[in-house]
């Protein structure tokens, strides 16, 4: 693919992940505070939010298996989760994480465990298709292009 | 439209120029990051999420503002205590060990007088006004923008940061 094409491509995917919901404006406000003194900045930034997320993912998925569910622990990670997918811009992680808030304020066990598994749900998919926007954009600078 | 040497160090005529630029422009764009001047050259960021304490950060150092960063409102009490002060904080609420409220109190009680920024997911009113009572001079809901940042600088050259007593 010649460098012309693989930049529309990379137009049309980001373009295609804004409009389905994936990224909001933050998203943007990231790729504006990326300069030549620090050309990977958005990458690293994400990079943080899937470390930080899987983290956050594993204690939901074990404090929800315990006997006794600790609903002030678990909100607590979902509160974080919420607030780094809202600062990187992951729009449907966020609003999954809202919903799973409300299911912890009224405490039903049932609603959590279903929201945990919409949460991961939206992370997979989002984790998917930052790491394909990534590698387009390599694809680019490696054609000699930029972004 | 462009904004050459928005300066924001100065007070005449210039809060003019930012007012209208964040009115009319509310996307503030690299080119006119550069050329925004500010009269704060340091600032903490006192956040427990290293995602905002990381994005925080660039949009500082992007605006030529040196800044360090700490966890928790604990560390921003204690590094006041080694004598350092910074024109700017900008204090997140809700963290371990002390919060921003708790912070923000300790740092007034200990006559620091400089500019601080509450940032924050929450945004009930009476949250933001607890927050805002402990001593803030501005609040900001997160995520930081660059054009939010740039109203708190513009907000930093307006106010005569009175000490603020209760």
């Amino acid at each position: 693919m010649d460098l012309v094409q693989l930049q529309r491509q990379f137009v049309d995917y980001t373009t295609s992940l804004f409009n389905e919901g994936f990224l909001d404006d933050q998203f943007n406000q990231l790729q504006q505070l990326q300069d030549e003194s620090n050309p990977d900045f958005v990458v690293e930034v994400v990079s943080l939010f899937f470390e930080d997320s899987e983290r956050h993912l594993n204690e939901l998925t074990q404090s929800l298996e315990q006997q006794n569910i600790d609903f002030k622990r678990i909100d607590a990670h979902v509160h974080q989760l919420k607030g780094s997918s809202s600062s990187i811009g992951a729009q449907r992680v966020q609003k999954e994480c809202i919903n799973f808030r409300g299911y912890c304020e009224e405490k039903n066990i049932e609603g959590c465990r279903k929201c945990l598994q919409q949460v991961k749900h939206e992370y997979v998919l989002v984790k998917n298709k930052l790491e394909t926007l990534f590698k387009l954009e390599q694809q680019i600078i490696a054609a000699g292009g930029s972004i | 439209m462009g904004f050459k040497n928005i300066n924001i160090g100065t007070k005449e005529g210039v809060s003019n120029v930012v007012g209208t630029a964040l009115l009319s422009s509310p996307r503030i764009n690299r080119e006119q990051m550069k050329n925004i001047q500010t009269n704060i050259s340091t600032a903490l960021v006192v956040d427990d999420d290293i995602i905002n304490r990381k994005i925080h950060r660039k949009l500082l150092d992007n605006l030529g503002i040196e800044s360090e960063t700490v966890t928790n409102g604990k560390e921003a009490v204690d590094v006041h205590c080694t004598g350092k002060n910074f024109d700017l904080i900008l204090m997140d609420l809700e963290m371990p060990i002390m919060n921003g409220i708790e912070a923000t109190k300790k740092l007034r009680e200990m006559g620091i007088h400089s500019m601080i920024a509450g940032v924050s997911t929450r945004s009930l009113e009476e949250e933001k006004q607890e927050f805002m009572d402990a001593g803030l001079n501005d609040f900001k809901e997160k995520p930081l923008t660059v054009a939010k940042l740039a109203s708190i600088l513009h907000k930093f050259c307006e106010d005569d940061l009175e000490p603020v007593t209760d």
